[in-house]
C-alpha cells in the first residue's frame, strides 16, 4: 500500500454515501451542525445497516440452527448467509469465521482456548497450543488494551513472559525489533493492523515472516483497519484475526474472529454450553466443528445481519475507494494541524499507510478541555487514552485529542475541526495547565 | 451566559492557572495509600484516578486531634488532569484546610448536591455561604461527562479520611 490517489470519492459521491447516514442531518445544541470525527470509537450506520436489522425483526425473526419450521429455516439462512458475506469480505472462508460480541471477546477467545490447551483441554491435537514457564508471548506498544491485557493475563496464568515491539517518534513499530523481541521461545506475537491513537497501518508481512520463522502464531487485531482499508486475511498470512461489527459501519454487539481452519479445527473451546455441542451425557460431551464449537448460546443474529449488511455496503462502495477517501482526509486532517502553535501530533505525520485518525496534544490544555471547546462547535472528538495508555505513555502524554474520520467524513467537516483546534489555546490562555 | 461561560468560570480558570496546595510533602510514599497515625494527629493518603481519561491524583489530609473537634491541618496533593479537576481540587484545599470534619463532610454532601442539579444551582443561601468558590462549579453540572473530573479530588479526600481513621469520619463516603 502506499500513499493514495487525491481523492476516492467525488463531491457527488460523498452527497450521495452522506445522505445514507440519517444521524448526519441532525442537529446539535444551539442549532449547529454535527462534525462526527469520532469514527474510531464507533462509526454511525448507514439506512441500510437499520433496515437489516429491523427487517430481519419485522420478517425473519426465529432461533437460528434449531426448529423445523419455516421462520427459523429462513432465519438460519440468514444468519449463515451473514457469516459467508462478512468473510468474504476479509478475505476468508466461512468456516473460518466465528462470531463474537465484539473484537475485545474474539481476542480473549484465543486467549483462553490457548490457556484451556496448557490445562490440557482439547486432547492431543491442542498440545501444540499450550504455553509452558519462559515461553513468550510479543506484542507491540501501540495495542489498544483489548490486545494487551488479555495477553498479560495469559501470561500470568501459564508463567509465559510478555515481551514487546516499541513505536519509533512517527509512531511507526519498529520492525528492527522482531529479530530481537520475537525469539525461538515465542508462543504468540498479537500485534494492532492499525492503531486507534497514531493511525499507522502496520506492514504485517514482517511479522507473519518473522513468527513462522520461530513457530509462533500471529493474532492480529484489525478493528481499525477493517472499517477503513482492503484487508485479506488469506493474503495477509495471519493465524487469527479480531475485527468489529460497529466500527465497520455495523451494529455493536457483534463482531468476529477469524482463524485458519486448520488451527480453528484444533482449538478446544471455551465458551461451553447449548449449540456448540454434538453429544452430551452427564458425564461429558463432545464438541462440534468450528464455527460453531466458538458459538455457545444463542447468537446475535439481527447484529451478525446488520454486519453483513454494512460490508456489502462497503464493498460496493469499493475499500479501495474507501481508503483513497480517508487518505485524502488524513492529508487534510495534518495539514489543519500543522499551522496551529503548540499543537502537536502523536503518529505519523506523512500520509504513507496511515488511517484519517489523527491525536494531538495541545501544550497547556488538558485532552479534556481541549473536547470541550470542540463540542461548543459541534464537533465530536475523542479525549482520553483511547484505551491505550502504554502508547500515550511513549509519548509522554496521559491523554489526547483524537479526530477520526470514516467513508461520510467531509472536507467541511475537517475543516470544522481544524477552525475549533485553533481557537483552544485562545479560550483557556496558553499557559493553562 | 452560555453553557461554556458558565462551565469555565473565571474563578475556575483562576484556580487552574495557580492551583493551590499542590506538592506533597518530602516524605510522602508515592502515590500508595497510606495511613499514619501519631499522639494527637492521624493521616491518611489516597490515589485516585479518572478511568475516563487517565487522571491522577494524589492526595494526603493531615488531621489535627489535639482539639474537642478534628480538624484538617492541611491538604496537599499532585496530580495532572484538565482545568475542571484541578481547580476542583484546589478549591478543596482551600474549603477544607482549617475547618472541623463535621464542616468538611457538610462542603463535600453540598458540593455533590450542587453538580447533580444539572446547572440549575441549590437555590440556597447557606448552601452558597458553605461552597464559596465551589459555587463556580455550577456549570459543571450541565455537562455529565465532567461531574467526575470535578469529583476527582473529592473522592481522594474522602478516601484519606477514610483511611486515616479520624474518630468521626463523614459516614458519606460514596463516591
Amino acid at each position: 500500500m502506499t500513499t493514495a490517489a487525491r481523492t476516492g470519492l467525488t463531491d457527488v459521491e460523498l452527497a450521495a454515501v452522506r445522505a445514507d447516514f440519517p444521524i448526519l442531518d441532525r442537529t446539535l445544541r444551539g442549532g449547529r451542525r454535527l462534525v462526527y470525527l469520532d469514527s474510531g470509537a464507533t462509526a454511525q450506520k448507514p439506512q441500510v445497516v437499520i433496515d437489516a436489522e429491523q427487517d430481519f425483526y419485522e420478517r425473519r425473526n426465529a432461533a437460528v440452527h434449531r426448529g423445523a419450521h419455516q421462520l427459523a429455516e429462513e432465519a438460519t439462512e440468514a444468519f449463515e448467509q451473514a457469516r459467508a458475506v462478512v468473510a468474504s469480505f476479509v478475505g476468508a472462508d466461512t468456516d473460518e469465521l466465528v462470531w463474537t460480541s465484539n473484537s475485545t471477546s474474539a481476542i480473549n477467545l484465543v486467549a483462553y482456548a490457548l490457556s484451556n490447551a496448557t490445562a490440557g483441554r482439547g486432547g492431543a491435537a491442542a498440545r501444540r497450543f499450550a504455553l509452558a514457564p519462559g515461553d513468550e508471548i510479543c506484542v507491540t506498544v501501540a495495542e489498544h488494551h483489548a490486545n494487551l491485557v488479555p495477553w498479560q493475563e495469559l501470561a500470568a496464568r501459564t508463567g509465559a513472559v510478555l515481551r514487546w515491539i516499541d513505536v519509533d517518534e512517527q509512531g511507526r513499530l519498529r520492525l528492527d525489533q522482531l529479530a530481537e523481541q520475537v525469539t525461538e521461545r515465542t508462543k504468540v506475537l498479537a500485534f494492532t493492523h492499525a492503531s486507534n491513537v497514531t493511525g499507522a497501518i502496520t506492514p504485517v508481512a514482517p511479522f507473519v515472516a518473522r513468527a513462522r520463522e520461530v513457530g509462533a502464531l500471529t493474532v492480529l487485531d484489525a478493528s481499525q483497519s477493517v472499517p477503513h482499508l482492503p484487508v485479506d486475511l488469506h493474503a495477509l498470512g495471519v493465524d487469527f484475526a479480531a475485527f468489529t461489527g460497529h466500527k465497520m459501519l455495523g451494529p455493536t454487539g457483534v463482531g468476529a474472529l477469524y482463524g485458519r481452519r486448520e488451527l480453528l479445527a484444533d482449538l478446544p473451546p471455551v465458551t461451553t454450553g447449548g449449540s456448540m455441542v454434538e453429544v452430551v451425557t452427564m458425564e461429558s460431551a463432545t464438541y462440534a466443528p468450528p464455527p460453531q464449537r466458538f458459538e455457545a448460546g444463542t447468537q446475535m443474529v439481527a447484529q451478525a445481519i446488520g454486519m453483513a449488511a454494512a460490508a456489502d455496503y462497503l464493498s460496493e462502495l469499493g475499500m479501495d475507494a474507501v481508503y483513497a477517501h480517508e487518505n485524502h482526509l488524513a492529508a487534510l486532517l495534518l495539514a489543519a494541524v500543522e499551522p496551529i502553535e503548540g499543537v502537536r501530533v502523536i503518529g505519523p505525520t506523512d500520509t504513507v499507510d496511515r488511517l484519517a485518525t489523527v491525536s494531538v496534544v495541545v501544550d497547556g490544555v488538558h485532552a479534556h478541555d481541549v473536547g470541550q471547546v470542540l463540542d461548543d462547535a459541534g464537533v465530536a472528538v475523542r479525549v482520553g487514552h483511547h484505551c491505550a495508555q502504554p502508547v500515550h505513555r511513549r509519548f509522554g502524554a496521559v491523554s489526547t485529542t483524537r479526530a477520526s474520520a470514516s467513508v461520510y467524513t467531509s472536507e467541511q467537516d475537517v475543516a470544522a475541526f481544524g477552525e475549533a483546534l485553533a481557537g483552544v489555546r485562545a479560550f483557556f490562555g496558553a499557559e493553562v495547565r | 451566559m452560555d453553557a461554556m461561560e458558565q462551565l469555565y468560570q473565571q474563578v475556575i480558570l483562576d484556580h487552574a492557572r495557580a492551583p493551590h496546595g499542590r506538592g506533597l510533602p518530602a516524605d510522602a510514599p508515592g502515590t500508595t495509600a497510606v495511613a499514619t497515625v501519631g499522639h494527637d494527629t492521624c493521616s491518611g493518603q489516597s490515589h485516585q484516578v479518572n478511568t475516563t481519561c487517565g487522571d491522577e491524583v494524589t492526595l494526603r489530609v493531615d488531621v489535627d486531634l489535639s482539639g474537642e473537634q478534628p480538624v484538617v491541618r492541611d491538604v496537599r496533593w499532585e496530580g495532572s488532569g484538565c482545568s475542571i479537576s484541578q481547580a476542583s481540587i484546589s478549591v478543596l484545599h482551600d474549603l477544607v484546610t482549617g475547618a472541623d470534619l463535621e464542616t468538611v463532610g457538610a462542603v463535600s454532601t453540598t458540593f455533590r448536591a450542587l453538580l447533580g442539579t444539572r446547572g440549575a444551582g441549590l437555590d440556597d443561601e447557606a448552601a452558597e455561604d458553605l461552597l464559596g468558590d465551589a459555587n463556580a462549579f455550577t456549570g459543571v453540572g450541565k455537562f455529565p461527562a465532567r461531574i467526575k473530573c470535578a469529583l476527582l479530588g473529592w473522592a481522594a479526600l474522602t478516601d484519606a479520611l477514610i483511611l486515616a481513621g479520624v474518630p468521626g469520619t463523614p459516614a458519606e463516603a460514596t463516591r
